[in-house]
């Protein structure tokens, strides 16, 4: 396959040239290899339109990139770059555009700084959660990192992608955490962002401005430059960690723990916030079966009192609290008090107390992403399981941000559980269907979608209904925070405030920055010029 | 019934065992020290594949064998070698994605198919 408008000798040349860069080894041309950056989740997997790679080429420094850049900026070869290409259900390593070549920076893998006096690290694309975590096992350092569920991804990839973790605070929103970048432009040149642009500062990881604009945002969801370095805030490796619950009888009362919660997670009180309901598990129950008949959202009246017959509150928040054992204490104290005080029949249990670090066998009692430990649990949604035995071959994730009320997310279910049905489609929204809480100043609502490589209608039929609900989200203000490529321009189309102005703008910087548009064109929805209204 | 994904996996394993009998064998250069397979499964396959709760491939495996006498273990097979996993790390399986080789080299995939071969 040959990139788009590419002509065989000029992609000839440029592998020749990638070649002289990064060495024969690591320039990818035979199918063989070329397969292994097929998105491995695809949801066209084998169909005409999948996105396919022309090629690849693995640099393993700063240098080697910006060589890399160089050549394919004079033969104008489309570039995508990954990091560890582990993207898995938003994409995995496959372009945006069909034809590009894979900049794969998996062999960028190296730890360049983990301070745990100033809680900061500096790593490259290649580097894993898991490779982070054991380099600081390794050194013996008292930080934690904030992980996200696939502990193969990268800081740098997951933070660019606005990825997301289960820790405390702003830890737990990788992009909001990272401190300085360094990246390498379209055409080579190399740039440092905040004060890595002050020759000799020794705060790269801890200021994050530097002086004047600040760019680091053009590089995340976006395709304006190859991060190849990059700063993160860490946590200081916490003392102690003491987990509690509020539980509340009736629906409406999601309203009032929210609240709760905001006035304790806006004072830095608490870690991340989880939303169940022990009613989840009776919904095969005969009477809530009759509740429901013929696709009916029942009422609250309705719904309070079956939680009742079940002999169980409708809404739980599990409170997590991190650090010395006389605070933490104290703060699940005062967040009984303040609960007490605004939701007189709350009833409260308390939840896990551990020294930390945690002992071999805590380990194996808790998830360990709350612990900032990287694993794979998650994947355990698509593998073979008691309640998908035949299992999957991937994921889709349909993730639309809300507003952070009880309002929000009741309104949320009642939307996505009519079109759900009206589309054909199990309805995984119900009345149970608690906010996800990984942003701790937004909600977000997660629907997971399984796929089937081998089920092409089924895929097709998934694909389109996911378009439905981006717009059917869009209308009630509600946006993807995140997704594959295939929908990339559809979500971006649903931002479309004043006529599309902030794409537009993104677009007059897409064409300075990157004149060719040979850097990951499409993604997010941002397309060079040349190819401009044609997609 | 044989899950599609399997019999599709069936199909590549076949041609790829073919193409593997018929390839010329390239050891390790010279200059590279023994990769050591049993720490390259636990940095490449133990966070899956590993004993206990919380590993999706041990825990799917037990459900694929559940009548069978094969053990959901990967380090408890009695039937695995390097061109067995050679198939599984390159065309993947269900929700385990295949690895490229920037992540996991051929030298190093037949490292862990040594490695889990000397089990039996």
């Amino acid at each position: 396959m040959l990139p788009p408008g590419v002509a065989t000798k000029d992609f000839n040349a440029a592998l020749a040239a990638f070649r002289q860069a990064v060495g024969n080894d690591w320039v990818f041309t035979s199918d063989e290899d070329v397969a292994l950056y097929r998105d491995a989740y695809s949801p066209n997997w084998g169909e005409p339109d999948e996105r396919l790679a022309a090629a690849a080429v693995a640099p393993a420094s700063t240098e080697e990139v910006q060589a890399v850049m160089r050549a394919a900026h004079r033969y104008r070869i489309p570039i995508y770059p990954v990091s560890t290409g582990k993207n898995l259900g938003y994409g995995g390593s496959a372009p945006n555009l069909r034809g590009s070549v894979v900049l794969d920076l998996k062999r960028m893998n190296r730890v360049l700084q983990v301070d745990d006096r100033r809680h900061f690290a500096i790593v490259e694309p290649g580097v894993s959660y898991f490779d982070l975590y054991q380099y600081i096992q390794d050194h013996q350092l008292k930080v934690w990192i904030d992980v996200p569920g696939p502990g193969w991804g990268s800081p740098i990839g997951n933070s660019l992608d606005h990825g997301l973790g289960d820790t405390w605070g702003i830890y737990r929103n990788h992009f909001s955490s990272h401190c300085g970048m360094e990246v390498v432009l379209a055409d080579g040149t190399l740039i440092r962002t905040g004060m890595g642009a002050l020759p000799g500062a020794d705060t790269w990881a801890e200021y994050p401005y530097g002086f004047g604009p600040t760019l680091d945002g053009l590089f995340a969801q976006g395709n304006f430059g190859v991060v190849t370095k990059m700063g993160f805030w860490l946590m200081p490796e916490p003392e102690s960690y003491l987990s509690g619950s509020i539980h509340v009888p009736r629906r409406a009362q999601v309203a009032d723990l929210i609240d709760l919660v905001g006035l304790l997670e806006n004072q830095g009180i608490g870690g991340e916030p989880q939303y169940s309901s022990a009613l989840h598990e009776e919904q095969q129950r005969p009477e809530f079966q009759a509740l429901t008949a013929n696709g009916r959202f029942p009422s609250d009246v309705e719904l309070d009192a079956f939680a009742a017959s079940c002999g169980k509150p409708y809404w739980t928040v599990k409170l997590q609290f991190y650090g010395p054992s006389e605070v933490v204490a104290a703060q699940w104290q005062a967040a009984r008090r303040l609960a007490r005080s605004r939701i007189p029949d709350a009833t409260f249990a308390d939840g896990d107390a551990f020294r930390l670090p945690l002992s071999k066998e805590d380990r194996q009692k808790v998830d360990l992403v709350a612990f900032g430990i990287p694993s794979l649990a998650q994947f355990a949604l698509t593998a073979r399981s008691p309640w998908n035995p035949a299992g999957s071959d991937g994921h889709l994730f349909f993730t639309p941000i809300i507003p952070k009320t009880g309002e929000a997310i009741l309104k949320y279910q009642h939307v996505m559980w009519d079109e759900l049905g009206k589309l054909g489609l199990p309805r995984q929204v119900g009345p149970f269907t608690p906010p996800n809480t990984w942003f701790y100043r937004a909600h977000a609502c997660i629907l997971v979608f399984l796929i089937s490589r081998s089920d092409v209608e089924g895929n097709r039929k998934l694909r389109g209904a996911f378009k439905h609900l981006i717009q059917v989200a869009a209308a009630h203000g509600w946006g993807e925070y995140r997704t594959p490529p295939m929908f990339q321009d559809a979500v971006r189309a649903a931002y479309s405030f004043n006529d599309h102005a902030l794409l537009r703008v993104t677009e007059s910087l897409k064409d300075a920055i990157d004149p060719n548009g040979i850097l990951a064109a499409g993604r997010y929805g941002i397309w060079p010029r040349s190819m401009r209204g044609k997609k | 019934m044989m899950h599609p994904s399997f019999a599709r996996l069936s199909l590549k394993a076949a041609f790829v065992l073919t193409n593997l009998m018929l390839a010329p064998r390239f050891g390790l250069a010279a200059d590279t020290a023994p990769l050591d397979g049993k720490a390259l499964f636990a940095r490449h396959c133990a966070a899956c594949h590993a004993a206990g709760p919380g590993h999706p491939g041990t825990s799917s495996l037990a459900i694929k064998y559940k009548d069978t006498d094969q053990p959901a273990l990967l380090e408890a097979r009695k039937d695995l070698n390097p061109a067995i996993v050679r198939v599984f790390v390159r065309y993947g399986v269900g929700a385990m994605p295949f690895f490229r080789k920037t992540e996991i080299s051929d030298a190093e995939v037949e490292a862990i198919g040594r490695y889990l071969q000397k089990q039996h």
